[in-house]
Parts: C-alpha cells; sequence; structure tokens
C-alpha cells in the first residue's frame, strides 16, 4: 500500500475555482480577470458568483497582466488566470515590467500546464513556465499537489504581498494530502521521512513519486519524499539536511530538466551541500498529442521513471 | 494644492523646458525631443489639471497619473522637482548610480520617486494599467480620475490596441488617455515607420471618445481637458498635436532629437533661446561626491 490514500480525483483548476469564490465572499477586493477560458480554467465559477467583480479582457494575455497590475495599483486583489503557455511566454515583458519589477502584489494562476495537459499537444503544453517565472526578481512560485493544496495555496496567496505565479493542471488527479496539513509558502513538506535517498517533487509528480516510494520501499529502500511546492522561495534548509542526511537526491516535476525544479535544487547542491542528483522531467524536448498518462510514460516523469532515477542515484552514492 | 494661472503656466513651462536641457546635459544621456515637446502638456496637468498633493502623493483621493512611454520622463521629472514631490537639485542625478532619476521610470517603492505608481520603459503598457487601475477605482465608486500619456510612436504596440478594446468593453470613462502626436520616433517620422492614421478613426471604432487639440497651446489643451472631463460613457483619448524639440529652434520637428541629449554648445545654445524665468534654474550639485537622497546600496 502506498503510505498516501487517493480519496478521490479532482482537478487542481477546481480548487483553484473554489477556493476564488470562497475568497470572494471573505474579502470584497478580490477581483478576477478572465482571458476567454474561463470555462477552462474554473474562474468561471467567481464569475457567475461575483460578476462586478468578474472583468473580461479577450483572448490578450498581455493587457491582462497589464490591467491587474493597473487593479493592484488601485489596491485590489487581482487574479490574472489562463492557460500556462499563455499565462507566462505571451505575456513575459509585462510581467517583468508591470508586475515583477514593479513588485506589485498579482497572482498570476496558471491552469494546464505540463506535458499532462495531454490532446492539445506541444503548444498548448507549457514546460518552461517555472524556468521564466523563477528567474524574476521579487517573484513567488509555487504549485501545488493536489486539489486541497491548490485550495490553501490559493487561500495564503492573498496574505502573501509579492508577485506570485501559481502552477496547476487541467486532468482529475488524486486527492490525498491531509486536509488538517497547514500551509506556508516557503516551506516544503516532508510527506514521507527516510534515510537512505530524498525525493524532492513538486506538482502532479508529488503523486507519482508516492507511488514510486511503494516500490522501492518493498526493495527495503528508506525513502524521504518532500513536496517541494514553492519553488521560490526554494526551501533551501530542507534540501541542504536532506543532502546531509540521506546523500542523494532526486527530483521529479512535469517541466523541463533544465532551470525548473532541478535547476533549482542543483544550485542549492552544487552551492551549499554536494550531494548526487538524478532529475525526473521532459529532457530538452517538446511534447506532443496523447493522454497525460501516455505521455507521462513516453516523456519519461512516471512513477517507473522515479524508481529507476531512485536506483541510479543510490549507486552513485559515496 | 495651489493651482497656476495661464500666464504662470506658461512661464513655467517655459522653465521646465530649460530645467530638462539643463538635466540632460548634466546626465550627457537620455531623450531631448519629446520631453521638450511635452512641458505644455505636463505643467497643465500637475499645475491645473490633477488632483494631487506633492506633500501627499499616495493620498487615496489623489488622481493617477502613468507615464506609458517611459523615456520621455524627463519632462516628468523636472515636472514633479517643480510641483515639490522632489527636491530641485535631485535633477541633477538624472541617470546615475545610486539616484533615483532612473533612466526610465522606476516604481516609487523600489527607487523611491513620489509621485512615479509603476514602472514604465518598455513600450506600450501603460493603457492596461491604466484601465485596470480605473476599473478599480469604478468599482470603489471613488471620484478619482486616472490619466496616462502615450507617445504616438508607441502605439505601434499591440497590448495598446487589446487595451483600447478593453476600455471601449467596459466604458471605462474615469479615464482619460493623451496621446502625445508630435509624428517622430526613434527611426523617422512616424509614416514612414508604421503609418498611424486615420488615428482619431482607430480609436472612435474601438469605443472611445476623441477630442483633438494643440498640445503646445496651454489653454487650448485645458479647455480641450475641461471638455473630456465632461464626457461620459466610454473612454476619453486627447490627440494632442505637439512638437518634437519644441522650444529649441534646432530640435524643433526633428525626429533625430528623440533619443538624444544635448552636448555642451547645444545645450548652451538651447538655453539661450529659452529665457529664464522668475522661478530660476535648479542649483546643480556633483552627485558622485555628495549624495543626500537616494537608495543605499
Amino acid at each position: 500500500m502506498p503510505k498516501y490514500q487517493a480519496k478521490e480525483l479532482k482537478a487542481t483548476r477546481l480548487g483553484f475555482g473554489e477556493a476564488l469564490v470562497e475568497l470572494g465572499k471573505e474579502n470584497p477586493n478580490v477581483v478576477v480577470l478572465g482571458g476567454d477560458v474561463t470555462g477552462s480554467v474554473r474562474t468561471d465559477l467567481f464569475m457567475k458568483a461575483f460578476p462586478d467583480r468578474f472583468f473580461s479582457v479577450g483572448v490578450a494575455e498581455q493587457d491582462m497582466m497589464g490591467t491587474a497590475a493597473g487593479f493592484a495599483v488601485a489596491g485590489k486583489i487581482p487574479f490574472a488566470s489562463t492557460y500556462g503557455e499563455f499565462a507566462v511566454g505571451r505575456p513575459f515583458d509585462q510581467i517583468r515590467q508591470s508586475i515583477a519589477y514593479s513588485r506589485l502584489p498579482v497572482k498570476i494562476c496558471a491552469s494546464h500546464c505540463g506535458i499532462t495537459v495531454g490532446p492539445d499537444g506541444a503548444t498548448h503544453q507549457s514546460l518552461e513556465d517555472l524556468a521564466i517565472m523563477r528567474v524574476l526578481p521579487h517573484m513567488t512560485v509555487a504549485t501545488p499537489c493536489d486539489y486541497l493544496e491548490t485550495k490553501k495555496m490559493i487561500h495564503a496567496s492573498i496574505k502573501w504581498n509579492h508577485p506570485i505565479y501559481i502552477r496547476f493542471f487541467r486532468d482529475n488527479t488524486p486527492v490525498f494530502t491531509d486536509p488538517a496539513a497547514t500551509f506556508e509558502f516557503g516551506k516544503a513538506d516532508t510527506l514521507i521521512d527516510g534515510k537512505d535517498v530524498t525525493i524532492i517533487s513538486c506538482g502532479l509528480q508529488v503523486w507519482e513519486a508516492i507511488l514510486a516510494e511503494e516500490v522501492l520501499a518493498a526493495e527495503g529502500i528508506s525513502v524521504r519524499l518532500i513536496n517541494m511546492h514553492t519553488i521560490k522561495p526554494l526551501d533551501n534548509e530542507i534540501v541542504i539536511k536532506a543532502a546531509k542526511e540521506t546523500g542523494a537526491i532526486v527530483t521529479a516535476e512535469d517541466h523541463q530538466k533544465h532551470a525548473g525544479l532541478a535547476g533549482a535544487v542543483a544550485e542549492v547542491l552544487a552551492w551549499h551541500q554536494p550531494a548526487p542528483l538524478e532529475s525526473v522531467a521532459v529532457n530538452d524536448t517538446y511534447g506532443e498529442s496523447g493522454r497525460g498518462d501516455e505521455l507521462m510514460r513516453k516523456y519519461g516523469i512516471a512513477k517507473d521513471d522515479i524508481v529507476k532515477a531512485v536506483r541510479a542515484v543510490l549507486k552513485r552514492k559515496k | 494644492m495651489e493651482t497656476l494661472n495661464v500666464t504662470e503656466l506658461h512661464e513655467m513651462a517655459r522653465q521646465i523646458r530649460r530645467d530638462i536641457i539643463k538635466m540632460l546635459m548634466i546626465s550627457k544621456s537620455g531623450h531631448s525631443g519629446g520631453p521638450l515637446g511635452l512641458a505644455d502638456i505636463f505643467t497643465s496637468l500637475y499645475f491645473n489639471i490633477m488632483n494631487i498633493d506633492s506633500k501627499r502623493p499616495n493620498m487615496p483621493e489623489r488622481d493617477y497619473f502613468f507615464l506609458s512611454a517611459g523615456h520621455l520622463c524627463p519632462v516628468w521629472y523636472a515636472t514633479l522637482a517643480r510641483r515639490g514631490y522632489i527636491p530641485l537639485t535631485e535633477l541633477s542625478t538624472l541617470r546615475k548610480i545610486n539616484g533615483r532619476l532612473q533612466g526610465h521610470p522606476a516604481p516609487a517603492y523600489t527607487h523611491g520617486v513620489p509621485g512615479v505608481e509603476i514602472a514604465s520603459g518598455a513600450l506600450g503598457q501603460g493603457l492596461s494599467i491604466a484601465v485596470g487601475c480605473a476599473l478599480g477605482l469604478r468599482l470603489d465608486k471613488k471620484p478619482n480620475r486616472v490619466y496616462v500619456l502615450h507617445g504616438d510612436g508607441e502605439l505601434n504596440e499591440g497590448q495598446i490596441w487589446e487595451a483600447m478594446m478593453t476600455a471601449g468593453h467596459h466604458h471605462v470613462d474615469n479615464l482619460i488617455a493623451i496621446v502625445d502626436r508630435n509624428h517622430c520616433q526613434i527611426d523617422n517620422r512616424t509614416d514612414k515607420v508604421m503609418e498611424l492614421e486615420p488615428l482619431a478613426d482607430k480609436w472612435k471604432a474601438f469605443g472611445w471618445h476623441v477630442l483633438e487639440c494643440n498640445g503646445n497651446d496651454i489653454e487650448q489643451f485645458f479647455k480641450t481637458m475641461k471638455q473630456a472631463q465632461q464626457l461620459k460613457g466610454k473612454p476619453t483619448v486627447i490627440i494632442a498635436q505637439t512638437y518634437m524639440g519644441k522650444g529649441v529652434s534646432f530640435m524643433e520637428d526633428d525626429y533625430k532629437w528623440h533619443g538624444v541629449p544635448p552636448n555642451d554648445e547645444q545645450g548652451k545654445q538651447a538655453l539661450s533661446e529659452i529665457l529664464p524665468t522668475k522661478y530660476g534654474d535648479f542649483i546643480e550639485f556633483e552627485w558622485e561626491k555628495s549624495r543626500p537622497v537616494g537608495i543605499e546600496v
């Protein structure tokens, strides 16, 4: 049995949409911007509940980011949401100048991220967004691993007075986190303790890592599993501690291998506490159409790939 | 705040032109033409039109001003200094290290120029910001107005047209955009780089009230602005015809003065053409040796 159970299947994007409605009730300053994909990113829920505080900007992501910045100048709490590729790739300059450099607490909420968005193909599979957002000074970058954590993260975001990028996903995925667990940006969660190796994972790969741990535990390998929900500011301490105590690290993410979670962890290891590192991620390529689960296997980011990476890193461990 | 009468506005605009020349002579870097052309508009906005208080730059009831074309900031800094937002002597620090007066405007809370709400420099972003701000104010049923200033070359940027659609769609009538129509951009005349005409018709087609005026005529600009403030139901744009380099004979209407400062000789010539005023020139000081203002590194 895996150490965590999937209580049900629910989409992270639904957690986002529901949390927005809850926040809308609590705080009259919350406003939501729509870029014509509201049904997909689930801002339709807020739009129906609070039509006066929902603003359509059309399919115009550059304008959406600028408009959100303007709302923040006026003291509002703006959420700008669309698909990951269009939330980051299209309006990078707007995010850099009008949000990050201007240090405005805009919430950029990106759904449909990663290769698991599936059938839409490579143009819609955002695999570079963590890297692009992570490099911006002032920007917080976070990605929840299930529906429940998404809700907690969105609730926490309105008290987080920084520009923030939150990355979530389309598919219905296992809900497994503890409803009672507290959430804090920049403080990673140790889901399973262990001493031989540490898997640092984020987003949907946290569940894959839970499944992988079951296989490895049966082989007698003691795995520590960390949910690194905040990519920036990264929880350096937990990485350094893991490197010291377990001596080998594996990262797992639905993102390019370069400059995302793997890159962030590699930096900490190289600068503070060298340890062998293997990374499960999309390896410098674009995706294609297919089902999410098929693509995870084909592009090497599924449970079995994590198991292999752990075996590989253990061979390198001194 | 106390406002200036028409005679005083003329004199202040002239002083701001002198300030711009002097700032650029000191910095040896920066944009001459556009800022000189905008001295009349900035003087009118800051000394008569907008509801602002330099002692309380963040007062909740303030009108918001966004400079979308950030490179025009020398005229903004000079105006802010003349209005009391920053010390006059600080105009010596344009584009200098550890200074607040960045080459393109930095946000108030990273570099601390009061009155600057947000960064600008990469073109085409200010209209979206102004629309968002205006919608936020409207949501709170606040009477504040939002002003945003664009260069005409800047209208080449696609985001401007996205924001024009958004403003029209949402009938954002607490917003007044000003286009500095000087027909010049860095490479050439605007019609050589990218044809903008029929410009007024384009704004109208996007759901805007459109007013046109001579942006170098303070009284005409003032009247046009009063008219703009009465218009309801749609956002309003004022297409203000100006001359790049206005006030300096050898710069006027010449796109080559878009992005360069005058050298010493040209600067002296310019100052001889823009007559001194009762307000007096700012006192230059050597920033590198004495840093009374600005952020700590």
